[in-house]
């Protein structure tokens, strides 16, 4: 039994610790929101926060969350800067097929919560890990721009 | 919003129309339309629904097609709320069932393709919407004892303006559903449009922002197993023996079988599958398979192409004109193999009983899926019911006329026994094949003292897409695929010598569409070749193609209004720029690019699209459609390619197989040319002149021709 805090609920979990974060997300919890694009920490749709940073679960062991903070996209209206991602996503109308924007809007959260205020390269730092086959990318960085209070 | 996650009440708007008391149109096409197969009568079919309105003034559009980021859950309630004049801010959508009464408006067959979705629906949907709208008029007329002509429609209330009664929707719908549907309706004009038109947030993005949209992989049943199948590697390949010892030992393990198309591992969860699964020893009988590797295909494919093929199209005399010309050029050019990859890889849920099947799978081909299905089961096609969730990308992918995924995970059902999910991992779905096929094509083309073309002689080489499928009796003409030789065979410049010719090898991979079909392939076949023509003559590649194309055409406008907001001409050293223009899905998209290079590798920084896709339903819409097609079209022009050794996939995953990402991606402006025209596609037609725009700005750039995709492995340092 492995215990961890997910989106601030202390969760217990009976499954092989080196099971990938994200299957025991999505296959014991059924938390879908977290999704499978690669395995192999390519894509990034299974982008979560750790301790408040993001990662790819699909390549985190769970046993490497015992005890810690993870949290996902279920959970991220419950922070005010994650309310004001989800709606400056909501507001520029970025997901196309939506897949992938789960990822996208984690690392984009991790990402302001960082950097409040970020630089373009910054944007592209953070963002590059995360693919998007519908071409989303443009209104990513509008939206990143409008969470952050700045431009679009 | 998002309804899908309540199966039990997407499944009451297909069964019954009572239960809420609420309004259910059904709408039935005329049989006149022009592929319905002869004795298809709709009328046969239990009737279905469009809208639904619930006493509580909530709507819910149920959409026949499926959504997989192209914006049909948006544009189509717009269609219908056009008419309906419903209080949009209370309209949901559901995905439709599978019933005749969803068909394809020019197919017998329930289908999302062919940029097709607006198109078929413009007049369907907006006369769905009316047929609504004017029942509830005539309820409240009734009602209240008053001409139903002093009665009209706004937000979601009939009013009778004189005496300033007004009801909701949801209060009429009950008596509204009791009336005899009218024979006629009038369509609004095109100037009396209050929502077509209109940049329209999209209806799917709340449940796309907090993960509760639903995609096929997201279904779970109680007791639900998850199986992966383990595969031939080479296509074709059979199983020969295999030794299940140790992936059966595995914890969490429930089964090994043979199926159909390889192994199959049933687990507790995808962990414990996959895991299980790579303990598997097969032994695999290859066959022919084994012997496909990729430069010797190009090899034999450019063989080929110097030989006469099947004349798709014949103007004048090709050989003769040659001959005549003042000067010539001839090129070969390879295009590879290319997989969807969209980001959901495939997946299909499936209950299978003694006489009922459900599956929940994100499908674009329900019909032919729902009919493959019922045939492995031994159903009666009635007797399956497929839930279409959210679709992670289709891309053609999720519409094969094979029923591949859907097929495999029916035999599945019946070897556990049990509900199963089958997931295809990233590695399965890339190297499954259906792929976009490999090209080679060789064009020979001419130009007269005056620089203008007059001979031009194409030959295609690759295999036929729908051979062997059901769309081969109204798409293969005289032995040509039409979707071989589109784009090259409906070339639109004033050439009086013009010959476009076609060979279609078989082998053993399979082949499908794949995000603008032979489009794909010839936009940038021809369009590099008409610039290298271009500057063969001297000209500047937009002035040369206007001369060329005639006075009517609708490539015209897109390619002035791209060149003209690009700043034509006007670039910072180091920069140049391309043009491409195309037809594709009946609508025109020309894009104008800007590139330089970075370390010898190309860097597009900005392109400037125009597109004339007729009347414009939703302007946000169109615009997330080019730049997604340019996207997905850049993908495939730097890096894409799917190659084979021995038969066998080189490419696996994002890793090596590498679509665009954030820190590629150019700025992209979008310019719609507006049109009194109907609607035509837009999901497509932005890929297809995107790599050949950026081909003739690397020339621009570095006087090198790009003949090869994808454009990455070239050294342009």
């Amino acid at each position: 039994m492995i215990s961890f805090y997910l989106n601030g609920k202390e969760t217990r979990v009976d499954a092989d610790p080196g099971t990938p974060l994200l299957w025991v997300l999505r296959d014991h919890l059924q938390m879908t929101g977290t999704k499978y694009g690669c395995g192999i920490a390519q894509c990034g749709a299974c982008t979560v926060h750790l301790d408040g940073h993001a990662i790819r679960s699909c390549v985190t062991p769970l046993s490497m969350a015992s005890g810690r903070k993870v949290a996902t996209i279920e959970g991220l209206a419950d922070t005010v800067l994650g309310k004001k991602v989800q709606s400056a996503w909501h507001e520029v109308d970025v997901p196309q097929c939506g897949y992938c924007q789960s990822g996208q809007i984690m690392a984009a959260a991790a990402l302001l919560h960082e950097h409040p205020h970020p630089s373009d390269s910054q944007i592209a730092d953070a963002m590059d890990g995360i693919l998007c086959r519908c071409g989303t990318y443009n209104r990513i960085r509008a939206a990143i721009k409008v969470a952050s209070g700045g431009e679009k | 919003m998002n309804a899908l996650q309540n199966p039990s009440r997407r499944k009451f708007l297909t069964d019954s129309t009572a239960l809420l008391g609420g309004l259910v149109i059904g709408f039935y096409l005329p049989a006149t339309g022009r592929a319905y197969a002869a004795g298809i009568n709709p009328a046969k079919y239990p009737p279905d629904a469009f809208i639904h309105i619930a006493p509580d003034d909530e709507i819910t559009i149920v959409v026949n097609k499926s959504e997989m980021g192209q914006g049909v859950y948006t544009s189509l309630p717009m269609l219908i709320n056009e008419e309906l004049e419903a209080d949009w801010s209370r309209i949901g959508v559901e995905s439709a069932p599978v019933a005749a009464v969803y068909n394809h408006t020019h197919m017998p067959m329930q289908l999302t393709g062919g940029s097709s979705s607006v198109s078929s629906s413009w007049e369907q949907m907006r006369q769905v919407g009316a047929v609504a709208r004017v029942l509830l008029i005539r309820a409240a007329a009734a009602e209240w004892g008053v001409p139903e002509g002093e009665c009209h429609a706004e937000n979601g209330q009939v009013i009778h303006a004189k005496s300033g009664k007004r009801s909701s929707y949801g209060k009429l719908a009950d008596a509204a559903a009791k009336l005899p549907l009218p024979e006629k309706v009038e369509l609004k004009q095109p100037k009396d449009f209050k929502l077509i038109g209109k940049p329209t947030r999209r209806l799917d993005t709340p449940a796309k922002i907090n993960g509760s949209a639903q995609f096929g992989l997201d279904v779970y049943l109680p007791g639900i197993l998850t199986v992966l199948v383990a595969r031939s590697p080479v296509f074709g390949g059979k199983v020969k023996r295999y030794d299940a010892d140790d992936a059966r030992k595995l914890p969490g393990v429930h089964g090994v079988y043979q199926v159909p198309t390889g192994i199959a591992v049933a687990a507790d969860g995808f962990w414990p599958a996959k895991t299980a699964r790579d303990l598997l020893q097969i032994d695999w009988d290859e066959g022919e398979g084994g012997a496909l590797s990729t430069p010797e295909m190009f090899t034999g494919y450019l063989e080929l192409a110097k030989q006469p093929g099947l004349v798709a199209r014949h103007d004048g005399d090709a050989v003769q004109g040659l001959k005549a010309a003042h000067r010539t050029v001839s090129a070969e050019y390879e295009v590879p193999y290319l997989a969807h990859a969209a980001m959901e890889p495939l997946n299909v849920v499936v209950d299978l009983k003694p006489d009922h099947c459900a599956i929940w799978t994100g499908t674009q081909a329900q019909t032919m899926d729902r009919a493959a299905a019922a045939r492995i089961a031994g159903l009666k096609p009635e007797q399956v019911e497929i839930h279409t969730t959210f679709l992670g990308g289709g891309f053609g992918r999720r519409a094969n006329p094979r029923s591949d995924f859907v097929s495999e995970a029916i035999q599945v059902a019946m070897a556990v026994g049990k509900p199963v999910k089958v997931v295809w991992t990233r590695e399965d779905d890339m190297q499954g094949g259906n792929y976009r096929p490999m090209w080679a094509d060789r064009i020979e083309a001419g130009i007269d003292k005056d620089g203008r073309p007059v001979a031009w002689k194409h030959t295609i080489v690759g295999q036929s897409i729908v051979e062997g499928t059901a769309f081969a009796s109204f798409m293969i003409h005289g032995g040509i695929d039409a979707t071989s030789v589109e784009g090259a065979a409906t070339l639109p410049y004033l050439i009086p010598n013009l010959e476009v010719e076609l060979h279609s090898p078989k082998n053993a991979v399979p082949v499908q569409w794949w995000r603008s079909v032979g489009h794909s392939h010839t936009a940038f076949v021809v369009e590099t070749m008409m610039d290298e023509l271009a500057h063969l003559a001297g000209r500047d590649p937009v002035a040369y193609r206007l001369d060329v194309l005639p006075s009517d055409s609708r490539y015209r406008g897109v390619l002035q209004l791209a060149v003209e907001k690009s700043g034509w001409g006007k670039l910072p050293a180091g920069r140049a720029q391309g043009v491409a223009v195309h037809q594709s899905f009946d609508s025109y998209v020309a894009h104008v690019v800007e590139v330089s290079l970075e370390d010898g590798r190309i860097r597009v920084h900005r392109v400037v699209s125009a597109v004339d896709c007729g009347m414009v339903v939703n302007p946000d819409g169109v615009r997330q459609q080019i730049e997604s097609a340019i996207v997905y079209g850049l993908s495939a022009a730097l890096h894409g390619e799917i190659t084979l050794e021995k038969g066998r996939v080189m490419q696996s995953n994002f890793n090596d197989y590498p679509p665009l990402r954030f820190s590629e991606m150019p700025a992209i402006d979008v310019h719609i040319v507006e049109s009194s025209k109907e609607p035509s596609g837009i999901g497509e037609p932005g890929t297809p002149p995107i790599a050949p725009a950026v081909a003739n700005a690397v020339f621009a750039l570095t006087g090198k021709r790009l003949r090869r995709m994808p454009f990455g492995k070239e050294n342009l340092a």
